[in-house]
């Protein structure tokens, strides 16, 4: 069995779309300065519909997770795995595993950098995150 | 609120059977424990104008013979029975139903009688974080933990109290489906599920019906009741977001404060004042969350204040008392459960009675720190 993909919405397409080409972008509200997640095509603090789309970093740190002992469909060989939240650097928090760690509480906490990969899933590839490497705060 | 205007609980019941139950369907459990409870309150099917539920209204209605001039089809998840009962409430104050059922049935450990899930890839939980492992609530409701416990440096053994103070609830109820005594050491050594939740940290997955009846105190003078009429004297209802990582803080639930600190203003009171707490429990860091959004304890406080024994038997703070959606039953929506077990205690007929206990709060939970509903109740 494969694993889950998302179907995106008109609103969403864009996130999708830029993760295809392995970048992570959101809608922006120039007005407030923050992004916008999940994405919309207005700005939920001010109500303005001008938002643009901006490259995010792709950096961001372990706000909270998991460790999955019992696998999702397309998650069998994997198990267990570390789910998580990831806070990055510009604002939002996103869902992701962490990849390339050993999923125990030991090699994991909270705080940790991170930085964001791509996992090609046919048509769809999802953005996930690793362990920093490079960069500040590593 | 003048006393003539109160609105009271005058039926609450659960079904025949809880927990597996193959050979009875999601509408069957539902109607089974509305029987009884229209049979509590004195009532006929005649009496009844309002029904509210997250099984479908019209079905139901129509099979239990109900002539209906109030639906109410909220759901929301687990709390949805808190927001019918608030819903109720005010109808039944501006005269628009004069007696509301309110019902719960779920097969959801049979899924006898159940629609199939498919959950939405295209929703923003199904786009932003099903895709990412979610195999089970246990692993989606449960991911804010670490963020909680990292900032007030707690740990795995911390949150076992929770069960462990809860189990003490469970030994003493014949009906639970987790009756046995835990320790610390004991929950951490049951099977992980997602660390650091074990097994016994998460609801079970069970089958069961649960009812409410709601009329008028005024009109529920004239009835003859097996049980003492309990008033709903506070209500509140709110909501945050589609799913845990669009939570504005990890560490505590918008919906809880909201929908909690509402119910206590109806109630003209304050925490001071709650002698039994039902917090729902789908997830172990439940509890803790509720305890310190509810404004029961100050921040990072709740594990101390279980541990100390004030939320167990004998304690200052009875809570979860018929052992929680942990060790009691958890259908996939628990509210209503939650909701007949204060009832019961105000009742004073529960399996494991707090003596003379009068006011009780319930605060619900539905989907993922998605909505919840708070409830107040007192027997005058």
């Amino acid at each position: 069995m494969s694993k889950p993909v998302p179907v995106p919405t008109p609103e969403t397409q864009q996130y999708w779309d830029k993760a295809a080409e392995h970048e992570l972008w959101l809608p922006y509200c120039e007005t407030d300065e923050k992004f916008i997640f999940h994405p919309r095509s207005f700005c939920p603090i001010c109500l303005s519909r001008d938002v643009v789309w901006k490259q995010l970093s792709g950096r961001g740190t372990l706000a909270s997770f998991i460790i999955n002992h019992r696998p999702a469909p397309g998650y069998e060989g994997e198990a267990p795995y570390v789910m998580a939240l990831v806070e990055l650097e510009e604002g939002p928090r996103l869902t992701a595993n962490i990849l390339e760690v050993e999923p125990s509480p030991e090699a994991v906490h909270v705080g940790m950098p991170l930085e964001v990969v791509f996992e090609d899933r046919g048509e769809i590839t999802v953005p996930q995150f690793r362990p920093r490497r490079s960069g500040d705060g590593s | 609120m003048s006393r003539d205007k109160e609105i009271v609980i005058v039926g609450a019941a659960e079904s025949t059977n809880i927990g597996t139950v193959p050979d009875q369907s999601a509408l069957q459990l539902g109607t089974d424990a509305a029987l009884q409870a229209i049979s509590d309150a004195g009532m006929s099917i005649g009496d009844i104008d309002g029904v509210a539920s997250t099984l479908q209204t019209v079905e139901l209605a129509h099979h239990l013979g109900i002539r209906t001039r109030y639906l109410d089809g909220t759901v929301v998840g687990g709390c949805s029975y808190m927001l019918h009962v608030r819903h109720a409430v005010a109808a039944l104050r501006e005269g628009k139903a004069s007696a509301v059922l309110v019902v719960h049935g779920e097969s959801g450990r049979s899924r006898v009688g159940m629609a199939p899930r498919f959950p939405d890839p295209a929703s923003p939980g199904g786009q932003f974080e099903r895709p990412f492992g979610v195999s089970g609530t246990f692993s989606s409701f449960t991911l804010p933990v670490m963020a909680y416990l990292d900032k007030y440096g707690l740990g795995e053994a911390d949150l076992a109290e929770v069960s462990v103070a809860q189990s003490r609830w469970s030994s003493q109820v014949p009906r639970a489906l987790r009756r046995e005594l835990l320790t610390v050491d004991s929950v951490l050594a049951t099977r992980l599920i997602a660390w650091p939740f074990h097994i016994v940290e998460c609801c079970p997955l069970t089958d069961g019906g649960g009812a409410l009846l709601l009329t008028t105190a005024e009109r529920a003078a004239d009835l003859d009741l097996a049980h003492p009429a309990v008033t709903v004297v506070g209500t509140g209802e709110s909501s945050e977001g589609p799913g845990v990582s669009f939570m504005d803080d990890l560490t505590t639930f918008r919906g809880f404060r909201d929908s909690s600190s509402e119910a206590l203003r109806d109630a003209d009171m304050n925490t001071g004042d709650i002698e039994h707490l039902m917090v729902y429990d789908a997830y172990a860091h439940l509890p803790l969350y509720g305890l310190e959004d509810l404004g029961f304890v100050g921040r990072g406080e709740a594990v101390e204040f279980i541990r100390s024994g004030a939320t167990s038997p004998g304690g200052s703070l009875p809570m979860n008392t018929n052992g929680g959606g942990l060790m009691y039953t958890h259908t996939g929506m628990y509210g209503m459960f939650a909701l007949t077990e204060a009832v019961r205690q105000l009742q004073h007929r529960a399996a494991a009675q707090v003596d003379g206990v009068r006011t009780s709060m319930v605060q619900g939970v539905g989907g993922m720190f998605g909505a919840a509903g708070a409830v107040v109740l007192q027997r005058r």
